[in-house]
């Protein structure tokens, strides 16, 4: 089957073939990223606009570098250099660059469903860069990308995931994504960070680290964010680190070529502990090097139906 | 006739001649590079591997040299990529070794209008600067949209532009055969 969709707005509408056709794609653009000459011609001409209404470095510059690998002209817009200052509407930005002919729109927003609003609203074709705390889903197709790379399948994998499950899009991607794909999701975190009803998504809940630990393959970190809440959510952040933070110690007690992944960027020394991040086991880096490829990879299949 | 699309299909080219085509081009690009001294070949995806393959086989049995092999996906290089309403399969290039100053044999089984050998030329230039670029191929059917010419030819067919020319490999699980389907 080929990819039909005009966006990407989230993993919960897609179907497991859409995934697995999305992480095909995005393997050609890897050894791409590997050459001298990091550049292909597949989105000569078209334009791709990258806009930020929310601060973010890497997720940015992995959407650009995508694009300007796959030869597209790249736009970026963020709130504070532009005039959604001046009282302009989301919409109103965003059809200013659909007007300047923008193939595809790459959407950071903070309220769940801007991306969407917007791919309703206009022709171009719309990537959602995180909503709000709805989902971040390109943050879950590069994970999936790199769970593939190291294990042999996702069926029947056993996969931690552990933090802030209450404010993390990119949790919430990461579960849709991996039980769609067969896994078996455990989520770990302190029962003020655990939203109720989370077991609807189809994982199980645990509020103890090192009860849960045996026999995962794959452990997700998720990133204590420090500026979205804190103290209101557990008593200091060297208890949570002591709970939930992860040590060489716990990392002994999953599989013995367990996979420790993290979205970035990572906070050292809190949620997970310096010589864990570092070690072999760890994927942090890698995950960034597959995500320009994952991104390459969906806007070329994206480029490809307009 | 074809079973399935109940056209007239004419066989072109059987297994012995397929063989004896490409042990000839075999000989021909050694002759031509005086031997295998920088010498890589690279097949085109899909049909083109394979042929590249044997003809790497062949070159073992004649020079006991071993040249290597890349194999090139073209997709992203196409020129009608916005244009065609199926999404072409994308698939890995994968060269392992550095092409800047080898001679390169880029093989491909059907030459038709050269579009597919202007895509993988340019593909090839990203990857590096070979000393040379020459073109094998098995059938060359004219109809050029672009001034190219192989080096290396199987065999010439005339055809007329609504043919469909098609090459069948055993490594498909087919027997060796050309044949062109008319309407």
């Amino acid at each position: 089957m080929g990819f039909k969709r005009k966006d990407l707005l989230s993993i919960a509408s897609l179907a497991p073939e859409e995934i697995t056709l999305i992480l095909d794609a995005a393997e050609p653009f890897k050894e791409v990223s590997g050459r001298e000459i990091k550049k292909v011609p597949a989105l000569r001409g078209k334009t791709v606009a990258n806009l930020f209404f929310e601060p973010s470095t890497r997720t940015r510059a992995s959407f650009e570098l995508a694009a300007k690998r796959l030869s597209a002209d790249v736009i970026n817009f963020s709130p504070s250099a532009s005039s959604v200052m001046k009282g302009e509407t989301l919409l109103d930005t965003a059809r200013n660059i659909e007007y300047m002919q923008a193939d595809i729109i790459i959407l950071r927003h903070s309220s769940a469903g801007a991306a969407e609003t917007l791919a309703r609203a206009v022709r171009s074709s719309v990537i959602n860069a995180g909503d709000g705390w709805h989902e971040h889903p390109t943050q879950a197709l590069l994970d999936l990308f790199t769970i593939k790379e190291k294990k042999s399948g996702f069926k029947g994998l056993r996969v931690a995931i552990v933090g802030d499950l209450a404010h993390s899009r990119v949790a919430r991607s990461d579960i849709r994504a991996l039980t769609k794909m067969g896994a078996e999701v455990l989520v770990i975190g302190p029962p003020t960070m655990i939203p109720p009803y989370l077991d609807r998504l189809g994982v199980k809940i645990s509020f103890d680290l090192d009860s849960a630990l045996p026999g995962m393959d794959v452990i997700i970190m998720l990133r204590l964010q420090l500026e979205r809440q804190g103290r209101s959510l557990f008593p200091t952040v060297r208890e949570y680190s002591r709970l939930y933070g992860l040590t060489p110690e716990r990392v002994r007690l999953a599989a013995s070529d367990v996979l420790i992944m993290h979205p970035g960027p990572i906070n050292r020394g809190i949620e997970i502990a310096p010589e864990v991040a570092d070690s072999p086991s760890a994927s942090i880096l890698d995950q960034v090097t597959n995500g320009v490829a994952v991104r390459m990879g969906l806007m070329y299949l994206l480029s490809q139906l307009n | 006739m074809d079973p399935v699309t109940n056209k007239a299909d004419t066989l072109l080219m059987d297994a012995h001649e397929m063989g004896r085509a490409l042990t000839r081009i075999a000989h021909e690009i050694l002759e031509r590079n005086k031997g295998t001294a920088d010498l890589a070949l690279v097949g085109i995806r899909t049909g083109g591997v394979y042929l590249a393959q044997r003809l790497v086989q062949l070159i073992q049995q004649i020079d006991h040299a071993h040249v290597p092999l890349g194999e090139l996906d073209i997709t992203l290089y196409r020129d009608d990529l916005a244009l065609r309403k199926n999404q072409p399969v994308l698939r890995k290039t994968t060269i392992s070794f550095n092409i800047s100053d080898l001679r390169i044999v880029l093989v491909d089984d059907v030459l038709f209008t050269g579009r597919t050998i202007r895509a993988a030329m340019d593909g090839l230039m990203d990857l590096g600067r070979p000393a040379e670029i020459q073109l094998a191929v098995l059938i060359d059917r004219g109809h050029r949209q672009l001034p190219i010419r192989a080096n290396y030819v199987g065999k010439n067919i005339p055809t007329s532009r609504d043919e469909v020319v098609r090459v069948f490999l055993e490594e498909t699980g087919e027997h060796d055969r050309v044949s062109t389907l008319k309407e």
